[in-house]
């Protein structure tokens, strides 16, 4: 099952190369600048949606006190921060040439960014604490509370200040997006999400057999 | 017991406490003024600058005062076992969680009163036309960093290395404290009226919210032997 997801995910993520380079056309304005894109977004819902697990698994947690949910919000959480540095990193790529200069204080480059460092501090948690069930515990509040205030520094930031585009997909009415650029994008969006549950699963079996040595 | 009975006696054992060792306090104090004059050698005399780089002084002052006030909240449990006390303490540990959280917001309240106070007299502000404004700010500000300050306060004290943690988890949550803090003195100090930074001021009270009733709901996991 696992092996089968590492596959579609690699599979996946050659289609998607191969159409972000091949089948959609360079922009009209940045040229094969913009083809970063088919990195930069998918990588955004793919930690998002490690933070959203985060949330649901912490709270499927403390209510349950079974320990794999423990192991799927660490696992989550794990691959959140992964993709986030990621997002980081394309971003800053792109924002070189098309905005000239590797970082600004933007609202969306900001809240990401301190997205990155709440959630890895919420890793060092878990490695700081010494008892299993405490750690969990613990981490389960601080994955709530970190989850959570997402909203709040998105909104923060926002006030403070913005340079970056609007939601190009997620805004509302239409996206102003032409097909071939849309056709590439979901390919490489549905091949990140494969990578991410198979990370995600690869993860889980890690963490099961490192606490069967460690018992 | 009820609710606030229990609240109030955690709130009244630590006052008595503080009021008879003033450990935190006296430091707090001493260590506001030395960021004062940190601040000062920082970034020269020039008055312009210092006026300008105002708020945003104050309020990272408060919270580096808070990273060392509120990490402290629950060592005086670690002594004589008194852990066990608070975990022993029958019904709703959020009693306790309320109790302990009023100590930090009168602590940290008097620290940013204190440094106010100070920087209006070394930076030469004229604070005394906007008090009433700037005490809302305050009380937003503080029950935003003394509510999650709490909360990390009791995790880290289980922790060995809880000096370093601490900030490592406080400070990344604290970012729309203290962009809503600064941006609602800046507004306060240039006259401007509370009602101009409305949107900021609903956004420290929706953080203070979110801190709260999640302080409130996990606090007994936290509290767990």
């Amino acid at each position: 099952m696992t092996r089968w997801l590492g596959w579609l995910a690699a599979l996946g993520l050659l289609v998607g190369l191969a159409m972000g380079f091949g089948y959609a056309p360079k922009d009209a304005v940045q040229g094969n600048v913009q083809r970063i894109m088919y990195l930069h977004f998918p990588s955004i819902l793919t930690a998002y949606t490690g933070f959203g697990i985060v949330l649901v698994a912490s709270l499927g947690y403390l209510f349950t006190r079974r320990m794999e949910w423990d192991r799927v919000a660490h696992a989550a959480g794990e691959i959140g921060v992964l993709f986030t540095g990621l997002i980081l990193v394309s971003g800053s790529i792109w924002g070189k040439p098309t905005w000239g200069t590797w970082w600004t204080w933007d609202a969306r480059l900001t809240s990401t960014a301190i997205l990155f460092l709440i959630f890895v501090g919420y890793l060092l948690l878990r490695g700081m604490v010494e008892d299993r069930e405490r750690g969990a515990r613990y981490a389960a509040v601080v994955g709530i509370l970190g989850a959570l205030n997402i909203i709040i520094v998105h909104y923060s930031v926002l006030w403070w200040r913005t340079l970056h585009q609007p939601p190009t997909l997620l805004g509302p009415g239409r996206a102003p997006i032409a097909p071939p650029f849309r056709a590439a994008l979901a390919v490489n969006l549905i091949a990140f999400l494969f990578l991410f549950a198979y990370f995600l699963a690869k993860r889980l079996h890690l963490r099961r057999l490192e606490e069967e040595i460690r018992a | 017991m009820s609710f606030a009975r229990r609240a109030w006696i955690v709130l009244w054992k630590d006052l008595l406490t503080e009021r008879r060792s003033k450990e935190s306090l006296n430091a707090l104090f001493f260590f506001a003024v030395l960021l004062l004059f940190l601040f000062e050698f920082a970034l020269g005399p020039d008055r312009e600058r210092l006026t300008a780089a105002l708020p945003g002084l104050l309020w990272l002052g408060f919270i580096l005062a808070g990273l060392l006030g509120l990490g402290r909240t629950f060592l005086v449990e670690r002594e004589n076992d008194c852990w066990e006390g608070l975990l022993l303490t029958p019904g709703d540990k959020g009693a306790i969680y309320l109790g302990k959280l009023a100590v930090n917001f009168l602590l940290m309240a008097t620290v940013a009163i204190v440094l106010l106070g100070l920087f209006g007299i070394f930076y030469n502000v004229d604070l005394w036309g906007s008090l009433a404004p700037l005490a809302v700010v305050i009380v937003l500000g503080t029950v935003g960093l003394a509510s999650v300050g709490t909360l990390f306060g009791a995790m880290t004290s289980q922790v060995r290395a809880r000096e370093l943690l601490f900030p490592l988890l406080l400070l990344p949550v604290q970012v729309p404290v203290l962009l809503g803090t600064v941006k609602a003195t800046e507004a306060v100090l240039q006259g401007l009226a509370l009602s101009e930074v409305a949107h900021w001021l609903k956004l420290l009270a929706a953080a203070d919210l979110v801190y709260l009733v999640v302080g409130l709901l996990t606090f007994e996991f936290v509290l767990e032997a």
